[in-house]
């Protein structure tokens, strides 16, 4: 099944699960703050998830490393580079 | 196999007007395989660049010999990676081959030791994991960079943690394996053989890379990319 596929499934139950209990017919119901819990849960969870993608990203972007010393390095290796190459008859 | 069981690495380097970097890149590539004993081969191949790297590949050929440094070019207005990859690999004689960028270079020989460590199928180069990195990149290139790998993760539980890189390892069979099954172009493409390769069951190994970008201030992120990629991502998304 495709990753669309799967996040539809999944969907679909959760969707109707919530749907059963928070919209159910007069006969059925739950107690009522159980449904007035319920109600508004999805969009809680949306905001519940943006906020995790928020405060994820933004501690993945302040622990981005910074890599000093390979570029450093990589200058070095570059000057080595040139002149050994020079040496073996390289014309740049 | 290669010849005598011995492991031989072929890198495959696509190229355009490179002429600057080539020799610097092949120089590095050479000492590192050289300092780890490991039998290896370059093969170059070119998209036609006007900037004489057909050239300088030619030159870097007879210093290092043909059996180390083989040269190839095409003319292609559609060269893509995946042009890149097809042609190089009719050419490749190794039993792994390594994928990279001619212009980043940083610390191959990781990739052997931890192929090595746990006989992976695959070992992808990460910037976001461990000591990997980048440097030269502001703020918001790294933002953006975070947030299309997280936006990926969620979408595609890809079980890497960096799908964009372009600096891999793999066994000969297992890429042309993917190669065959993979239609995108690009980098989406990049992705495409990660997700893939974990839907076939083959292993996958990380190790961190440090991409120090030293062309960043020509190559532009502009709003076109960025629908690009995530065309290519939503298509994977559905498809895969």
């Amino acid at each position: 099944m495709t990753k669309l596929g799967q996040w539809l499934c999944g969907l679909a139950l959760l969707g109707s699960a919530w749907a059963a209990l928070a919209l159910a017919p007069p006969g059925l119901r739950l107690p009522a703050p159980y449904r007035q819990a319920l109600l508004p849960l999805p969009v809680y969870l949306l905001v519940v998830f943006g906020c995790y993608s928020l405060a994820t990203v933004g501690y993945r972007l302040a622990t981005f490393n910074d890599c000093e010393e390979a570029a450093a390095e990589l200058q070095e290796h570059i000057s080595a580079a040139r002149a050994d190459l020079r040496r073996r008859g390289l014309r740049f | 196999m290669a010849a005598g069981g011995a492991d031989k690495f072929s890198v495959l380097l696509p190229t355009y007007n490179e002429r600057e970097n080539l020799p610097l890149v092949v120089w590095l590539l050479a000492r590192t395989f050289c300092e780890s004993g490991n039998n290896f081969e370059i093969i170059i191949i070119d998209d036609g660049s006007p900037d004489g790297t057909q050239e300088i590949a030619e030159q870097l050929e007879k210093i290092y010999g043909s059996d180390k440094i083989v040269t190839r070019e095409i003319i292609s207005v559609l060269f893509s990676s995946g042009t890149a990859y097809i042609h190089g690999m009719k050419h490749a004689t190794g039993n792994f081959i390594v994928i990279m960028d001619a212009d980043l270079s940083h610390h191959v020989s990781l990739y052997f030791i931890k192929q090595k460590e746990g006989n992976f199928d695959i070992v992808s180069g990460t910037r976001y994991k461990g000591n990997g990195g980048v440097y030269g990149w502001d703020l918001k290139r790294k933002l953006i960079s975070r947030g299309a790998n997280f936006i990926t993760q969620v979408l595609l539980r890809p079980g890497a943690s960096d799908l964009t890189g372009s600096f891999r390892l793999y066994r000969k069979e297992v890429l042309q394996k993917l190669m065959e099954k993979c239609v995108s172009k690009g980098y989406v493409f990049q992705m495409e053989m990660i997700v893939r390769a974990r839907q076939l069951g083959y292993t996958i190994g990380e190790v961190p890379i440090s991409f120090v970008d030293r062309v960043y201030g020509e190559s532009k992120l502009g709003g076109n990319e960025i629908v690009s990629f995530l065309k290519g991502l939503l298509t994977l998304f559905a498809t895969t």
